[in-house]
């Protein structure tokens, strides 16, 4: 179980583009359990967006985004309607996010920090791909998590030992960085890694807070324990 | 005059670099900065270099200072959380400290503690911002200090990084937050190196050319293998085998980076050895390459 909250509308519609095509996605899984997911995330979203001046081409509730092979299923039932969306605004931990951006190819932007994860951890595995820092970057690094696929968890660029796409860690693991400029340039938004990003709160992944331990899902999950 | 009035005059500067010692003996360390600092004008003292454990960047730096010597502190992110990285950065300043190079620092794994915790709280691009903030006289939260620093601060690239887009990229981003140095990462090929000079534009902040000179051709060929980003052409690897003698070597080691560096020297602003032990061959390039 993958614990997410929505982001603050302004940062969210502050990762779109002046009357970009959005389409909305959110988790029926883990995200609507804890309740940044599911029909509730869609209907906020979408009246956010909507405020927010941009035209809402579509909305879809799946049951597990982490599960990339049903998102295609899914979205290939709408094929029209994704091919018109230019961005994906979605409502899940960061994996579903990830998974969402890996399977469309279009810039994606999270509309959930996640926080932590409970028991049960997803189709694609959670620890490899979301460190739950609580404030997720992923729309401006082209859906690739920095925490998880650079292992010093860098926030510009690749270091110095990136060399011809690979990490200086170990040969043959790819340069995550490198991943990350890839992405941006099919996505044509090189701009986005130029961008400043001030350091981490690091509070965010490091513990779970009291107020968040009194919650139904924590007393399910963690109280006998 | 100071590294950074050197630079803002348009002089060609050397710099060299110093590694703090693997104990608590600093003699054999300071001895060998005296002797090359006839011809250098700035030591940059390396932090925990391939994150292998030797004394403190700032100690080794605030001795080189009581010498009369100018140092500038190498710090990188892999240690220290903001706190530590700020503490320090205060520290080195009360010693008289005034120039940093910034960089991320090689993952633990790669050194002789690979057991310890990799922290990089801040990465080398906000550590920079961090600097800038002491320098304004705040800390990372907003703060305000009794006195300010002025740190000189420097970042480093790698001219021969491939691919070199995203590095350039990063460049460009620090060059925006302020920086007032480059040092390069070693340069064994002067065409590559006028390639990136050409693709800089709109960095305009003087470089500084990074020089190793070879012990052998099998340390360039280790070097080519095993050192991310760096690449020995085979022409020098050849002249490299052909000296027989340790003497012989040492002569076409010196010949080899003295036309490096003659090479590059119209489109930089000066020289930074990385000598590996062999500090006695910087004098040696620098009077053959005639600067
Ligand atoms: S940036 Fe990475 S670690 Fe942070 S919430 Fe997003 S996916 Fe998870
Ligand atoms: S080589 Fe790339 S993935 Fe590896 S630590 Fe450096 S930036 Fe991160």
């Amino acid at each position: 179980m993958l614990v997410s909250e929505l982001k603050p509308i302004g940062e969210i519609l502050g990762s779109l583009r002046p009357g970009e095509r959005v389409f909305v996605v959110a988790c029926g899984g883990c995200a609507q359990t804890t309740g940044a997911g599911g029909e509730k995330a869609i209907q906020t979203l979408k009246s956010a967006v909507l405020e927010g001046e941009h035209p809402v081409v579509g909305a879809l509730e799946i049951p597990f985004l982490c599960n990339k092979a049903l998102i295609g299923l899914k979205l290939s039932r709408v094929r029209t309607t994704v091919d018109k969306a230019e961005v994906f605004v979605v409502a899940s931990c960061g994996v579903g996010v990830q998974a969402v951006a890996t399977v469309t190819g279009k810039p994606t932007v999270p509309a959930s920090n996640t926080l932590y994860y409970g028991a049960f951890q997803g189709v694609w595995p959670a620890e490899e791909r979301c460190a739950r820092c609580g404030e997720c970057v992923l729309a401006e690094t082209g859906g690739i998590c920095p925490l998880t696929v650079c292992p010093k968890g860098l926030l510009h660029g690749p270091c110095g030992g990136s060399y011809q796409g690979e990490c200086e860690l170990e040969p043959g693991r790819p340069c995550g960085w490198q991943k990350i400029y890839d992405r941006l340039a099919e996505l044509g938004r090189l701009d986005l890694f130029e961008k400043f990003r001030p350091p981490k709160d690091r509070r965010r992944a490091l513990d779970v807070p009291l107020s968040r331990r009194r919650t139904t899902l924590w007393d399910l999950e963690f109280w006998e324990e | 005059m100071r590294l950074r009035e050197r630079l803002a005059h348009g002089e060609f500067v050397i710099t060299c670099e110093a590694a703090p010692p693997k104990g608590a003996d600093v003699g054999p360390a300071l001895e060998a900065v005296r002797k090359l600092a006839p011809k250098v004008h700035a030591f940059n003292v390396t932090d925990l270099q391939s994150s292998v454990l030797r004394m403190s960047s700032w100690a080794l730096c605030a001795l080189i200072k009581r010498e009369g010597f100018e140092p500038i502190l190498q710090m990188t992110c892999r240690d220290r959380n903001r706190l530590a990285l700020q503490a320090d950065l205060l520290g080195a300043w009360a010693l008289g400290i005034e120039n940093v190079l910034v960089l991320t620092g090689d993952h633990p794994v790669l050194g002789d503690h690979p057991q310890a915790m990799p922290v990089f709280d801040l990465d080398s691009v906000q550590l920079i911002a961090v600097i800038q903030a002491l320098n304004s006289g705040r800390d990372l939260a907003g703060n305000e200090l009794s006195g300010r620093t002025d740190f000189f601060v420097g970042a480093a690239v790698n001219p021969t990084a491939e691919p070199l887009e995203p590095h350039l990229a990063k460049l460009r981003l620090k060059a925006k937050l302020g920086i007032g140095f480059i040092q390069t990462q070693v340069v064994y090929d002067p065409q590559a190196f006028v390639r990136f000079v050409q693709k800089l534009d709109g960095v305009r902040v003087p470089m500084l050319v990074g020089i190793i000179p070879l012990k052998s051709a099998k340390m360039a060929r280790f070097m080519n293998e095993h050192i991310a980003g760096v690449h020995v052409p085979e022409e020098i690897i050849k002249v490299m085998e052909r000296a027989k003698t340790p003497e012989e070597r040492r002569q076409r080691s010196v010949e080899i980076c003295a036309r490096i560096v003659r090479a590059v020297r119209p489109y930089c602003q000066g020289i930074h050895f990385m000598p590996m032990g062999w500090e006695d061959c910087v004098p040696d390039i620098v009077e053959l390459a005639g600067i």
